[in-house]
């Protein structure tokens, strides 16, 4: 029997989680709004936008190693390597990061209390999933509900792991923009009083199984924005190219880091999240064996999970194929993405399908 | 000058024809590093599109074959149907499927009948198992094996040779380190830096070469790479021949079983079945069961009143007939595993157990009979049949049908439900029953649903109203039939349980296929292919210089980090100048 003042107090967290997020989300648009005043920012846009050819070919621009021939005979000729050289080559390697602050430091205050209202809203987030699996006694991921706020604690959890360590501050206020869509839908349409599991459930499957495709679903989040940003910039990256000047949006891209490098944090992380969302698919596999006889039946979930996972792979290929590289891989991934929130909110509801625990 | 076989340019040529080669090379290699090429496909066999010659016409019947086959193994193609793969499985997932859902199928046949039967020529009820689905996909796996085969091939040459020598001008590197030492001479500080890439597992280029080889070391790293993408592939084949042999030779059948009930796994004995082209009786597995008790719990309050929080079906089974008997617990996600036959518990309901009495007293039918459940609630319909042994006021022989909903919880009737249980488990059981006489027409020749009557020459029995007689039974309850014509009682209330019964052949091969396609795929993802050189050139000043470059051969290598380490490393023994 579910443990009725857990669950409350679950709900209760989950509501200020929201609020937090939302306090978040303000701060960092506010971030984006004061950095955009910044004279700074004009300047430094024109510089990322001419560093971005080279950044692309040589791994090392600004470390002052190798990335000119001669001046690297200079230094060497000159004598030894100097520890500064080194730090440079360890550093992560060309991950420019943008500046969404612009170098203004109130922006850079906003971007920070933004961070901080982020850690506050995640610790309350965490809060409210463990409370409600407290109440019941199981895995927090039974039905829509608790899947959307696992799912969001993930994501959230992923963007902090960046920011954290002082970078990707750039994903935040899309991120807030995406975590605070899903808590709303979770907490207005899909919202199930905490209970018990029908047996067809229960099984230890339910953990691995659904945990997978949880941290693929979040993760994934951070392969999506980075992919629409990409999109957005490189455009801006050619248009600047081609000298013609963007507006208001276009200044607002040069504080995005650049499009090679939003392309390949979208890649890192859909990279990544591949394999685990394989097994996630391999986990259910085995699950519907024990459970129903078979492992694949061509059940309305498994075929959109089918449909989501040969989207992505499709992805990996074509960023290796003449002609798909860049924007129209980035286009699979886009569509890879959609193709797994169709599987999540449309496949749940509205179609009849084996997996339809949604409790909605 | 020695060179590697990529080069032919033996001998001493002139400088410039050395620089025209060293730079061709370069430029392959930093080719190499701009293609980056991602994760599963390294940018060998999977060519990106047709290259000149192919797209020449007039190459006759061979070569147009040729042609298909180089379009069908590259990589664009391959990519589009991938494209095509998931497009085609979308219809699978939105119109009904025979396979899953019958009689949504027929729904659909009912309500859309203009559109079904256009559906059924293109094969819409049966995607997966449709010829455009299998096209697309034996297509790509034919494309897979044109790519996978060589690129094994030239994977296991790949293993068997040295890493190419190191190019002319490393500070054209992606990553490159330079510095002058005076500590040791060019010779030791090559075998030093030999002696670090070898403790960092790399493989090396071999020893004591002549010439421009001489004063450089070459290595490389990340054969797991490549090795980890074919297994991955390779694995797919797997996967297609295990689900491949699962519908050859797999079978399922579904049995009703009336607790206290036994049955032994022979094809009579089922109630349903269905088995691959390629499955033959003897794949029956020798075994019989028996079904001992079955419970259900369900939620008794809160929110989900009345779902389901337990079902478990005791069985006693024997192998091979006679064999010892065996206890288990048969519950769901948790089935008995016989000798590779599993038995899953699917579904479960109840069977009013009823006496009937003829009109001169004499008991014609005890028995239960087993009502298939049409609401969550497990408000459930069935019929009893009684063909022999009634004799009606007259001393006639009649045949008895008997129709009846039965309701685990009786809770008034409703005028919007109808007639309907409000909870799953039997609080206040009722069954509604009525009566017919006649003949059955079970000798008709057709064979008959044991859940339905046939109705054809049957003639319900009148209540005292003229209205066709019906009454709500408890248990113990007794129905009369008018005119003194008999009665019936319901003297209780018995459970079933429903299992499938399956034959899956291959399902070990579909779970290792699938295991070494993930591990295969992390190799293929993770695993970072680089090369890594060490150059050191006595000056002419008794100085030496040492260079150290390096190479990423995948998308996002950080071949930065490892070029400092290994400059680092070389850095204790041959410190820089000041």
């Amino acid at each position: 029997m579910a443990n009725e003042t857990l669950a409350q107090l679950s709900n209760w967290l989950i509501y200020s989680a929201i609020a937090v997020y939302l306090l978040a989300f303000f701060a960092y648009c506010a971030e984006w709004v004061w950095g955009g005043r910044s004279r700074v920012a004009v300047q430094s846009a024109a510089l990322v936008g001419a560093a971005n050819e080279s950044a692309e070919e040589k791994v090392l621009v600004g470390a002052g190693v190798g990335g000119s021939g001669r001046a690297g005979k200079g230094a060497a000729a000159g004598g030894g390597v100097d520890d500064a050289k080194l730090e440079a080559l360890l550093a992560e390697e060309s991950d420019d990061d943008g500046d969404v602050s612009g170098g203004n430091e109130r922006a850079d205050m906003f971007g920070r209390m933004a961070v901080s209202l982020t850690v506050l809203a995640f610790v309350l987030h965490l809060a409210s999933v463990v409370a409600r699996g407290m109440s019941v006694h199981r895995a927090p991921w039974g039905n829509m509900y608790e899947f959307s706020l696992a799912v969001t604690l993930v994501a959230a959890g992923v963007y902090l792991g960046f920011a954290l360590r002082g970078k990707g501050r750039w994903l935040g206020i899309f991120m807030m923009l995406a975590v605070l869509t899903t808590l709303g839908v979770a907490v207005t349409e899909l919202y199930t009083a905490s209970a018990q599991l029908v047996p067809a459930l229960h099984s230890y499957w339910l953990i691995i199984h659904v945990s997978a495709a949880i941290v693929s679903f979040g993760a994934l989040h951070v392969g999506f924005i980075s992919a629409v940003l990409y999109l957005f910039k490189d455009s801006r990256e050619k248009r600047v190219a081609a000298g013609r000047e963007g507006g208001r949006l276009g200044a607002m891209l040069d504080r995005l880091p650049s499009a090679a490098s939003l392309d390949k944090t979208a890649y890192r992380v859909n990279a990544v999240i591949f394999p685990l969302w394989t097994f996630a698919i391999i986990c259910g596999a085995i699950w519907a064996e024990n459970a129903w006889g078979h492992y694949w039946q061509w059940d309305p979930k498994e075929t959109w999970a089918f449909i989501t996972w040969v989207a992505y792979a499709a992805y990996l290929h074509a960023r290796s194929t003449a002609g798909w590289k860049g924007r129209r891989a980035a286009y699979i991934s886009l569509v890879a993405f959609a193709c797994f929130i169709f599987n999540y909110y449309l496949v749940n509801i509205f179609f009849n399908s084996m997996h339809s625990y949604a409790g909605v | 000058m020695s060179r590697d076989s990529l080069s032919p340019d033996t001998g001493a040529g002139t400088e410039d024809a050395n620089t025209a080669v060293e730079s061709a090379s370069e430029e392959r290699e930093l080719a190499a590093a701009r293609r980056l090429s991602s994760a599963p496909e390294d940018g060998v066999g999977h060519v990106g599109g047709p290259s000149p010659e192919i797209t020449q016409p007039s190459l006759g019947p061979l070569g147009w074959l040729r042609w298909f086959w180089r379009q069908l193994t590259s990589m664009r193609v391959a990519l589009l149907l991938l494209f095509l793969l998931s497009l085609a499985a979308i219809p699978g997932s939105m119109i009904p499927q025979e396979t899953q859902s019958p009689a949504r199928v027929a729904q659909f046949h009912t309500d859309h009948t203009k559109l079904a039967p256009i559906y059924d020529k293109l094969d819409m009820f049966h995607v997966f198992s449709s010829w455009w689905f299998a096209a697309i996909y034996i297509l790509l796996f034919v494309s897979l094996a044109g790519c996978i085969l060589p690129r094994s091939w030239q994977f296991a040459q790949a293993l068997r040779a040295r890493p190419p020598r190191a190019p002319r001008r490393l500070d054209r590197m992606p990553a490159h380190l330079s510095w002058t030492t005076s500590a040791e001479d060019a010779e030791t500080a090559l075998a030093l830096g030999r002696k670090v890439l070898g403790a960092r597992r790399f493989r090396l280029s071999a020893p004591g070469a002549e010439g421009a080889a001489a004063d450089s070391v070459a290595a490389e790293k990340g054969y797991l790479r490549e090795a980890g993408n074919l297994v991955f592939h390779i694995a797919l084949f797997g996967l297609l021949f295990a689900v491949a042999s699962g519908s050859l030779w797999g079978a399922t059948g579904t049995k009703l079983m009336p607790v206290g009930s036994g049955f032994a796994n022979t094809l009579t004995q089922y109630d349903d079945f269905n088995h691959g082209p390629l499955y033959t009786v003897d794949d029956l597995g020798d075994f019989s069961l028996t079904l001992n008790s079955f419970t259900a719990k369900f939620a008794q309050s809160g929110p989900e009143r009345g779902t389901a929080t337990e079902f478990k079906a005791r069985v006693t089974y024997r192998e091979n007939g006679t064999g010892k008997p065996h206890g288990a617990v048969i519950q769901v996600n948790d089935p008995l595993d016989i000798n590779g036959e599993k038995v899953f518990l699917v579904s479960h309901g109840y069977s009013p157990r009823v006496t009937v009495r003829d009109a001169h007293g004499n008991v014609v039918y005890r028995g239960a009979s087993a009502f298939l459940p049409y609401d969550n609630n497990l408000s459930s319909k069935g019929v009893f049949k009684i063909p022999d042994g009634y004799r009606n006021k007259a001393g006639k022989k009649e045949q008895i049908g008997l129709e009846g909903i039965f309701l685990p919880t009786f809770a008034g009737a409703s005028m919007q439900t109808g007639m309907a249980s409000a909870f799953p488990a039997m609080e206040n059981p009722a069954l509604l029953l009525t009566a017919y006489h006649g003949d059955l027409n079970m000798d008709g020749g057709i064979p008959q649903s044991v859940y339905q009557l046939d109705h054809t020459y049957l003639k319900q029995y009148q209540g005292a109203n003229k209205q066709p007689l019906a009454q709500k039974l408890g248990i113990g309850d007794t129905m009369k039939l008018p005119n003194g014509e008999g009665s019936i009682t319901l003297d209780g209330v018995d459970q079933w349980a429903s299992f499938t019964i399956s034959h899956n052949p291959g399902t070990g091969l579909a779970l290792w296929s699938a295991v070494a396609a993930i591990l295969g795929l992390m190799g293929s993802l993770f695993v970072q292919r680089r090369r890594v050189w060490v150059r050191a050139r006595d000056n002419a000043d008794g100085t030496v210089s040492v260079e150290v470059a390096g190479l990423g051969r995948s998308e996002s290598a950080r071949i930065g980090g490892e070029v400092a380490d290994v400059a680092k490393q070389l850095q204790k023994a041959l410190p820089p100048r000041a």
